[in-house]
């Protein structure tokens, strides 16, 4: 999963640069800057420019909300899998999206903010998460559409950041596109099977499209001329495709895959320009897109609760294991002295 | 203590016998015991290892990037550590 997120303000919407003071800091910046442009990684206790590290924790932090908020739509057809068989490789899928979350927390916790500091922002409102999560899924062939068309816009958007010029976050995409594909293939195994199924199995899975279709082009972020944060990132080799440029990808590469299934893209201005080498797509509702990025999806408030709830249920677990850890502790200390 | 963060702890795994335990990440955990179970669980599921190393990530002491420069020259006045600095006779070819 990923998240059109970075590309969003969070708290303050202005984030100043954080400008040199000194010589000194202007000598680091200039040597941070040379880095960058000779492509080369920055790690963790590297200097780096305060708005850069400020970048990363919004990005990655958004990045793993998103892969834990997406555990919850998912997560609501594991017992209503249609065969043991798809039960078990949605529960496989579930479980790396919370890796995944795993890794990219890991990965911001280098930039010195801490898990609780990350939770708790999430579950404050303060964090954005990826909005497509906002959206339910009403059958099981959302599960189709989800792995197909929200995973393959993952994944665009994914391996560009596999580049990103900071260490752990790269090593961490890296390690996340390897278990990736997978999520796409067997969403769109779900698609391949409900569209030679029967007429009310094909309508389902064309009913997933209608309603995925316009969301999932959405999730790459606002175009790029609308896109406050892109310049900045783009030259700080955070990002290295624009968002426009990754929807073209996702759209050209999804078009033939739709009519390999017999389904219909719900976009009537939808056609190839053979000019270009490209699709031409319709107009995007950047209202819809903002007002689900805002807080008024049709599921925002029941995602952000079950994580809430999720949490707060987990306490007693987590004072157990502290007090196993503490007792286990002072027990050899016993036998040692 | 509820609001109590579980230690951290640095994740290395081993992905073949024979080769060495790589750093692969982090995470957090009550004790050594869990912090390994996790491991299993988190970094893993794909036969990516067969065997982990967890160590708690503040036994870790780390070179300072200040002394880069100093730590790690590229010691190009010492060229005599390579084995390239050496001419031999067109005679030995394989030394």
């Amino acid at each position: 999963m990923y998240t059109q997120s970075m590309d969003l303000p969070q708290g303050p919407a202005a984030e100043p640069r954080g400008g040199p003071r000194d010589a000194t800091d202007l000598e680091a910046d200039a040597r941070f800057e040379a880095r960058i442009a000779a492509d080369r990684k920055v790690e963790a206790q590297d200097w780096m420019p305060d708005a850069y590290r400020r970048t990363l924790v919004r990005q990655i932090s958004q990045h793993a909300h998103s892969e834990v908020v997406g555990m919850l739509p998912e997560g609501n057809w594991v017992t209503r899998a249609p065969s043991l068989k798809r039960k078990a490789i949605l529960l496989a899928k579930i479980q790396d999206e919370g890796g995944h979350g795993l890794y990219l927390y890991s990965a911001a916790e280098t930039l010195g903010t801490s898990r609780d500091q990350m939770v708790g922002a999430l579950h404050s409102g303060k964090a954005k998460y990826s909005s497509i999560f906002n959206y339910p899924t009403l059958t099981w062939a959302d599960m189709g559409a989800v792995g197909w068309l929200v995973d393959g816009a993952a994944i665009m958007n994914q391996i560009p950041l596999c580049r990103c010029s900071y260490g752990p976050y790269a090593r961490a995409m890296i390690r996340i596109c390897k278990e990736e594909s997978f999520h796409q293939r067997q969403g769109f195994d779900i698609m391949l099977s409900l569209a030679r199924g029967t007429p009310a199995q094909k309508a389902m899975a064309q009913d997933a499209l209608n309603r995925w279709w316009w969301p999932v082009v959405m999730m790459f972020g606002p175009s790029d001329a609308e896109s406050i944060h892109s310049a900045q990132t783009m030259k700080w080799g955070i990002k290295r495709i624009s968002n426009d440029d990754l929807r073209q990808k996702f759209i050209d590469a999804t078009v033939p895959q739709a009519e390999l299934l017999g389904l219909t893209i719900p976009d009537p201005d939808l056609k190839w320009n053979a000019e270009r080498g490209h699709y031409e797509h319709g107009t995007i509702d950047w209202t819809e897109f903002w007002n689900v990025v805002n807080g008024n999806g049709p599921c925002n408030r029941e995602r952000l609760a079950a994580r809430v709830r999720a949490h707060e249920k987990g306490t007693w677990v987590r004072e157990a294991a502290m007090a196993h850890a503490a007792k286990e502790r002072a027990r050899a200390e016993r036998v040692a002295a | 203590m509820s609001n109590q963060e579980l230690p951290l702890w640095e994740v290395f795994v081993r992905s073949k016998q024979g080769l060495d335990h790589k750093h692969c990440g982090s995470l957090h955990a009550a004790d050594a015991q869990m912090a390994l179970r996790m491991a299993r669980d988190v970094y893993t599921r794909r036969m990516e290892g067969v065997s982990i190393w967890v160590v708690p990530s503040v036994a870790i002491t780390a070179s300072v990037p200040e002394d880069k420069d100093i730590d790690f020259d590229p010691m190009a006045d010492k060229i005599y550590r390579h084995p390239t600095f050496y001419e031999l006779p067109e005679e030995v070819k394989h030394m």
